[in-house]
């Protein structure tokens, strides 16, 4: 039997901007337009996270979906939900809060809960138009 | 009559919070909604208006003089933006969804053009959760 790959999407609301603390304010105006708004502004991010492995033949499960799904909640969900990306969380001090940045912290947030054997790849939709994926 | 809908999108920050109670209260109220640091949507907008077909040109109203009605008095004022800070018309008001579809109802209402009546607005806070607004 082949690999299979399987998915759970969940999701959460929260305020970012983006700047670089290095430049001016012309530069990040410059550079991030609008979304480097002062007052910050904010998205619905939905979060699909897909591990990929063989199937365990006892279970026929790559991975309990409702423990995905319970990991997901606790370490990025809970973490995120209604924050502010930048001000409220410790990921985003020194790192842009992009949609590619946050994509690679929710990778190294949720990898060490997933089996070794498994692959973990994060899509991460910041609009329904904009979403990035890692590792690409 | 015919009803015509054009559907506009914008990004914001937001939180709700009441001046005139305690941070236990709005706390007990809106739970994580009244994060200090504010939160974030993608809000998507869809504004109804009816009217008579003109026979000349087969058009209830020119969707793109609606488009741009929209974009100039509601999206280039809330997208990207923290609606309890930067926004002129939601100052001291909730910025729930119920009062945003009704602050855009009141705006819209009177720029319309002659013969084109706004039947209602529909604003979603995220794929779950939408407001209708009809001026009733």
């Amino acid at each position: 039997m082949g690999k299979v790959a399987v998915f759970r999407r969940e999701r959460f609301n929260a305020a970012h901007r983006l700047e670089n603390k290095k430049w001016d304010n012309a530069t990040n105006e410059k550079v991030f337009g609008k979304c480097n708004s002062p007052n910050y502004h904010g998205h619905n991010y939905d979060i699909v996270v897909k591990v990929t492995g063989y199937p365990d033949p006892e279970t026929g499960f790559v991975m309990d979906m409702k423990i995905m799904g319970q990991i997901i909640e606790k370490e990025v969900v809970e973490r995120f939900d209604h924050k502010n990306l930048n001000l409220d969380t410790p990921y985003f001090q020194d790192l842009n809060p992009t949609a590619e940045n946050i994509a690679m912290v929710i990778y190294d947030l949720i990898r060490p809960h997933i089996s070794d054997e498994l692959e973990l790849q994060i899509r991460l939709y910041e609009t329904p138009n904009n979403f990035v994926e890692y590792p690409a | 009559m015919v009803y015509l809908t054009r559907i506009e999108h914008f990004n914001a920050a937001h939180r709700l919070y009441n001046n005139h109670w305690s941070p236990e209260q709005n706390e007990t109220i809106f739970g994580k909604c009244a994060n200090q640091n504010w939160h974030g949507h993608n809000y998507e907008l869809y504004v109804t208006v009816k009217g008579k077909i003109n026979p000349d040109t087969g058009y209830a109203i020119d969707v793109k003089k609606l488009s741009n009605i929209i974009k100039k008095y509601i999206i280039d004022k809330v997208d990207h933006k923290n609606l309890n800070i930067d926004v002129d018309f939601l100052t001291d008001k909730m910025c729930s969804t119920e009062t945003l579809a009704v602050e855009f109802w009141n705006i819209l209402k009177t720029q319309l053009p002659e013969n084109v009546y706004l039947h209602s607005i529909k604003l979603y806070e995220t794929p779950s959760i939408y407001v209708e607004y009809f001026g009733e």
